[in-house]
């Protein structure tokens, strides 16, 4: 192995760099941190003493073993740009080369989790499109301006620019109100279960018969207590779902860049998002049934990116917000800035004709679809209101199906893909000649949104 | 426009397929109801069997005239399903590539299926039942098609 650079500079001109040296402290530290507790407590623990030394000797090795492994695994990491190539190679027993093609780079991350943030790092985090790699290109960790340097040179080698392009500074274009989103955060559908749960609880216990002698009192007394600490089990769960949410996307801002999106968001784990333009393969406006008293809605992007990151953590975690919660206004206003002529919400013009509510009673009031010369609107569902536009000259294919119910109301769904793997846009319960007359229009207007996009 | 259909001779591998899989069953049937209750026994279960395979022989020939395929100009079309109507439209330049592959029932019959992958997990496009010299054919042609109108993602 060639000696290696210790500044990370030198890696954006093809020297091979190892990452920041600080790089096993921020890996392991929250498993360190824990580790240490558990020792602690164990060392000030009253057990027998033989055990309690094995225990501790035990908690010693693991820690041992995983800082071991944090700092094998950094010195066996090496990465550099080369042409318009991100090279990563890692791995001490299996070694392991990954290229990323820069030109189908779909979107560069900053994230920054806390311990990293504490010692002033961050990780680039690449999303490309399809390249059938595992993982994403993932430099973790650099030291803060590092990042914010490769990133923007990706960026600049994405779109085609010479590396040492500056990166172009962001006009803001949105905030989301943290008032607002901690409310939002809070208004979830699953409260209505728990609603649910208390008014069942309040009926059985007011028909529980009292005073039928001290054992049946005792019985209702018991299931009063299994039904509260079932509610409590709930509540704590959806509470810390909310803080969750909160907590990543807590002072979300977004920027317009002449190279793209930038999304900023998080409390305790920052994250700075890019998303190029002309790489957005679906917009997505949703209206939550407990939203809508008060008009707010989310609106969420969609970039190609593999399969492997629909599992579902990651696909929470590679979700692009373009806002978390928003104004109908401002979330309209949003969309007409990624999407310029596409309507965010459909007027009931756009409505399959009356006879498909026998095939969708509960959401016929939703479905509606749109359509010009280049963008697709689509909108279905039940309780949640969704809109997914889909710009024409993204789109992978048309599928146009029906069941017998459907050919009986002489009705067909007419979907259509993106390489976006997140949502398909549907216009369901179309008039079965009005959609097969769609297929061909879509596909011709699709042809020529994509010769227009050269 | 005329639909092209896959090979009359992935019609004869399923009744094949059809055939030898209900003189199994009608065997195992006749038997078990023979030695269960004698010759009405066998009888029924005989019919039984026999009745099965002329409905699955409905279903199946239904399926098999349900396929069709269409070369367009840009797109390449492919219809099926017999209660389920199923249509998916391909631009050629959206694929990313073409699969044949061959099971062994195929192989026997010198059948292959076409399978066309684009940037989206959801695209169904499936082309069962081609002799393989017209399947390689095909696949060669939607291949170059889909290098010379190959757009980016």
């Amino acid at each position: 192995m060639p000696p290696l650079a210790s500044s990370q500079a030198p890696a954006l001109t093809g020297v091979w760099c190892r990452l920041h040296p600080l790089s096993p402290v921020a890996r392991i530290g929250i498993t360190l941190g824990g580790l240490l507790v558990l020792g602690g407590y164990l060392v000030s623990g009253d057990q027998s003493s033989s055990g309690r030394t094995m225990d501790t000797l035990l908690v010693a090795a693991l820690a041992v073993l995983r800082s071991v492994a944090a700092v094998v695994s950094w010195l066996v990491t090496r990465w550099r740009v080369v042409g318009d190539e991100l090279q990563i190679d890692t791995g001490l027993v299996y070694r392991q080369s990954l290229r990323f093609p820069l030109r189908r780079v779909q979107a560069v991350d900053v994230v920054a989790p806390l311990t990293a943030r504490i010692l002033g790092l961050a990780e680039v985090r690449v999303v490309s499109a399809g390249t059938g790699h595992r993982q994403h290109g993932r430099l973790a960790y650099l030291s803060n301006q590092d990042a914010t340097a490769v990133r923007a040179q990706l960026l600049a080698l994405a779109h085609g620019l010479a590396a040492e392009t500056p990166e172009p500074p962001a006009l803001p274009l949105f905030r989301v109100d943290n008032g607002r989103l901690i409310a939002a955060s809070l208004l979830r559908g699953a409260w209505l279960l728990v609603l649910v749960l208390v008014a069942v609880g309040a009926i059985v216990a007011a028909a529980d018969p009292t005073g039928s002698g001290a054992a049946a009192h005792q019985g209702g007394a018991g299931a009063a207590t299994s039904l509260i600490s079932g509610i409590a089990t709930g509540l704590f769960a959806l509470a810390l779902d909310a803080a969750r949410s909160v907590n990543g996307d807590f002072d979300f801002t977004i920027g317009q860049a002449p190279d793209g999106l930038r999304l900023h968001r998080g409390l305790l784990q920052k994250r700075h998002e890019t998303i190029p333009y002309g790489r957005i393969q679906a917009v997505r406006l949703v209206r939550p049934l407990l939203w809508r008293p008060f008009g707010w809605a989310r609106v969420e992007l969609d970039v190609a990116r593999q399969p492997e990151a629909r599992r579902q953590g990651e696909a929470r975690q590679l979700a692009h917000l373009l806002a978390p919660v928003a104004t109908l206004d401002q979330a309209r206003w949003l969309v007409a800035q990624v999407a310029p002529g596409a309507p965010a919400t459909l007027p009931r013009a756009g409505a399959p004709p009356r006879r498909a509510w026998f095939r969708a009673p509960l959401s016929y009031h939703h479905l509606a679809a749109w359509h010009d010369d280049r963008w697709l609107v689509t909108q279905t569902g039940r309780v949640r209101p969704a809109t997914v536009i889909v710009p024409l000259e993204k789109v992978q294919s048309i599928r146009l199906a029906s069941g017998p119910l459907l050919r009986a109301l002489h009705l067909a769904n007419l979907r259509v893909d993106t390489a976006g793997r997140r949502w398909v846009a549907a216009a369901l319960c179309r008039d079965a000649d009005d959609a097969a007359a769609l297929v061909d229009q879509l596909g011709g207007l699709a042809w020529r949104a994509r010769r227009l996009s050269w | 426009m005329q639909y092209r259909r896959p090979s009359p001779r992935m019609w004869l591998a399923r009744q094949t397929v059809l055939g030898l899989t209900s003189a199994g069953l009608a065997a195992i049937l006749g038997a078990s109801g023979g030695l269960l209750w004698g010759r009405a026994g066998a009888l029924v279960g005989i019919g039984a069997a026999l009745a099965l395979a002329i409905g699955s022989w409905l279903v199946e020939r239904g399926r098999y005239r349900s396929w069709g395929y269409l070369e367009r100009d840009e797109d390449l079309v492919v219809r099926r399903g017999l209660l389920f109507h199923r249509l998916t439209v391909v631009p050629f330049g959206r694929m990313q590539f073409v699969d044949v592959t061959a099971g062994p029932v195929d192989r026997l019959f010198d059948l292959a299926t076409v399978q066309l992958h684009t940037a989206a997990a959801a695209t169904d496009a499936r082309i069962p039942g081609l002799r393989s010299v017209d399947a390689a054919q095909l696949r060669d042609r939607l291949a170059t098609l889909g290098e010379a109108r190959a757009s980016g993602l």
